[in-house]
């Protein structure tokens, strides 16, 4: 059975100048352990489908959906206090701006300790003892003495390491990482990635990672969804994506990496891929 | 072939005064950095955050001054501390910076933005600025229909394009660009890249290219600077840095870089189903 199940899901936004359709009608599986890719531009929705999922948009947003169920329970008809029970604690999520989504006012051994107490009800010392360790799992060095540093004493790397730790407290069945590394130097990435898949194939999540990097795909996902526009132009596992990428669209985004230069200029998306104007607007 | 660009030596450190509790320190932001640049060419700066490139942009745009060592632009030595900061000298040197929603000011119309180098630097007329104005829009890929419109009301890509077009209205030689970029798309990126390369084409430019991006760096540079808490770990062409790095930093940064081609996932799949 799917983890995570999502069916002809549509997000519109109420703007002054009518409802925008932010997702249209995407539709998507996350099975146990799989690592699935969401690749778009940005507008393309794929955090918006997530956030959608999670219950995390604002209420100018309407979502409807055939099916959204995690685990085989509807999310859509879920009582927002019975949501609250499955988010941050079976699905979690880690956002592209470590720093500013750590609360600068408390110091991030509270920050993890919050979600061990509301959600595991640990007490005072199982608490501090757990945060220790999971700082450990993350990389932290000198874990105890960290806990009490506040966001702002801790670079940018560490500050993610944080928030990983965070989400995988409560050893979530599925971790959703929105862009986790773009604000982040190439060596740095490269030890998050490496930590993420670490411990996804430690604990056996399912990691759904939403990027627009191709790189990060490449060196990350078991299976990829492409998207433009809210819309799903292709699915496919991660090696027939680019080996043989099926979409118009994902083949003029391959083609736009500088890694796959032939001449002395890029091809542009614009000239390989002609959009189609009613893709994306007003709703219909 | 014309040597634009000649750093020999450069230092900088930033002393940060002590307070009531902790002694005052220096820091020692570049390290001795020299490299030259020709007429036409790009020279690519990579490193990560903290190692000195930022710092040695602002050296290069004349905006700080370098604490020893020479810098000489168009073969003429500058020290911006003495005085010889002339607007002709002034004009040979812009910079793009990474961000294009921060670099331009909301309350100015793109026409406006465009020409008040022209207005600080120049005595030209205002037909003429806004004459100027207007075909440097259409060179790098706008209309003539933006002269009079809000920076808010363009995308990304196009900011970036006004703001390389501000960058050029005062013919610059040498154009200093840091992380151009790093805060676009993909498809808007490659847009950018051939703007630029088309730019350097027609005028002659001679870019430093600024970057942590190393699949951009090797698309666009010729010669490749790699930085590392404030020195010049590496330097040399792009093919010699690319095909045989000899430090063990710039090997790390290689080793750290995403690869998107087959071979490489296939090797990580194969890996995975071992494991």
């Amino acid at each position: 059975m799917a983890l995570l199940e999502i069916e002809n899901l549509v997000v519109e936004f109420q703007t002054a100048t009518g409802p925008f359709r932010a997702v249209d009608g995407v539709s998507m599986k996350v099975h146990e352990k799989e690592v699935l890719a969401i690749v778009g531009e940005s507008g393309s929705g794929k955090s918006v489908s997530m956030l959608a999922a999670m219950g995390l948009l604002p209420w100018t947003a309407k979502v409807t959906a055939d099916k959204l169920t995690f685990n085989g329970r509807d999310l859509l008809g879920m009582s927002s206090a019975e949501r609250k029970k499955i988010i941050g604690k079976d699905i979690s999520m880690i956002f592209q701006e470590p720093v500013a989504s750590l609360n600068p006012c408390f110091t991030v051994g509270f920050q993890i300790e919050e979600v061990l107490r509301i959600h595991l009800g640990l007490d005072k010392a199982q608490r501090r003892k757990r945060a220790i360790e999971l700082f450990e799992a993350v990389g932290i060095p000198d874990p105890a003495e960290r806990l009490g540093h506040y966001p702002h004493q801790m670079s940018g790397g560490q500050c993610q390491r944080v928030m990983i730790a965070i989400a995988i407290a409560c050893n979530p069945k599925l971790l959703i990482a929105d862009e986790p590394t773009t604000a982040l130097d190439v060596t740095i990435q490269k030890q998050i990635l490496d930590l993420l898949m670490r411990l996804q194939a430690e604990h056996g999540m399912g990691l759904i990672m939403i990027t627009h990097n191709m790189g990060v795909v490449a060196e990350t996902a078991d299976r990829v969804v492409v998207q433009y526009k809210g819309r799903k132009m292709e699915e496919a596992d991660v090696l027939s994506l680019f080996e043989s990428p099926k979409s118009n669209y994902t083949r003029a985004l391959l083609a736009a990496l500088p890694d796959n230069a032939t001449g002395d200029r890029l091809p542009t998306i614009s000239e390989l891929f002609v959009d189609d104007p009613s893709l994306q607007g007003a709703a219909r | 072939m014309t040597v634009v660009l000649e750093a020999r030596n450069l230092v900088r450190d930033y002393h940060i005064p002590g307070g009531l509790m902790k002694k005052a320190k220096t820091v020692h932001a570049l390290k001795g950095v020299s490299f030259s640049v020709e007429q036409g060419k790009t020279l690519a700066i990579v490193g990560e955050s903290g190692c000195g490139k930022s710092t040695l942009g602002r050296i290069l745009t004349l905006i700080d001054p370098a604490t020893s060592g020479d810098l000489l632009i168009d073969g003429n030595k500058i020290d911006i501390t003495k005085g010889d900061l002339t607007p002709e000298m002034r004009r040979k040197v812009q910079i793009v910076f990474q961000n294009p929603y921060g670099s331009l000011n909301p309350r100015q119309k793109i026409g406006d933005i465009l020409t008040e180098p022209l207005i600080i630097n120049t005595k030209t007329p205002a037909d003429e600025r806004r004459e100027r104005g207007m075909a440097m829009l259409k060179k790098v890929g706008l209309d003539e229909r933006h002269y009079n419109r809000y920076p808010h009301m363009f995308s990304g890509g196009q900011r970036q394009r006004i703001a390389i077009a501000r960058a050029l209205m005062l013919n610059p030689k040498l154009l200093v660009l840091d992380e151009p970029v790093s805060a676009l798309d993909l498809s808007v990126q490659a847009q950018v890249l051939n703007l630029l390369a088309d730019l350097q084409d027609e005028f002659q430019l001679t870019y430093v290219f600024i970057s942590h991006d190393l699949s951009v760096v090797r698309y666009i540079a010729d010669d490749v600077m790699v930085m590392y808490f404030g020195e010049a770990v590496e330097y040399g062409s792009r093919d010699e840095v690319f095909a045989d790095p000899k430090h063990s930093y710039t090997k790390t940064l290689f080793a750290a870089t995403p690869r998107a081609d087959v071979a490489s996932i296939k090797a990580r799949l194969a890996k995975k189903q071992a494991a």
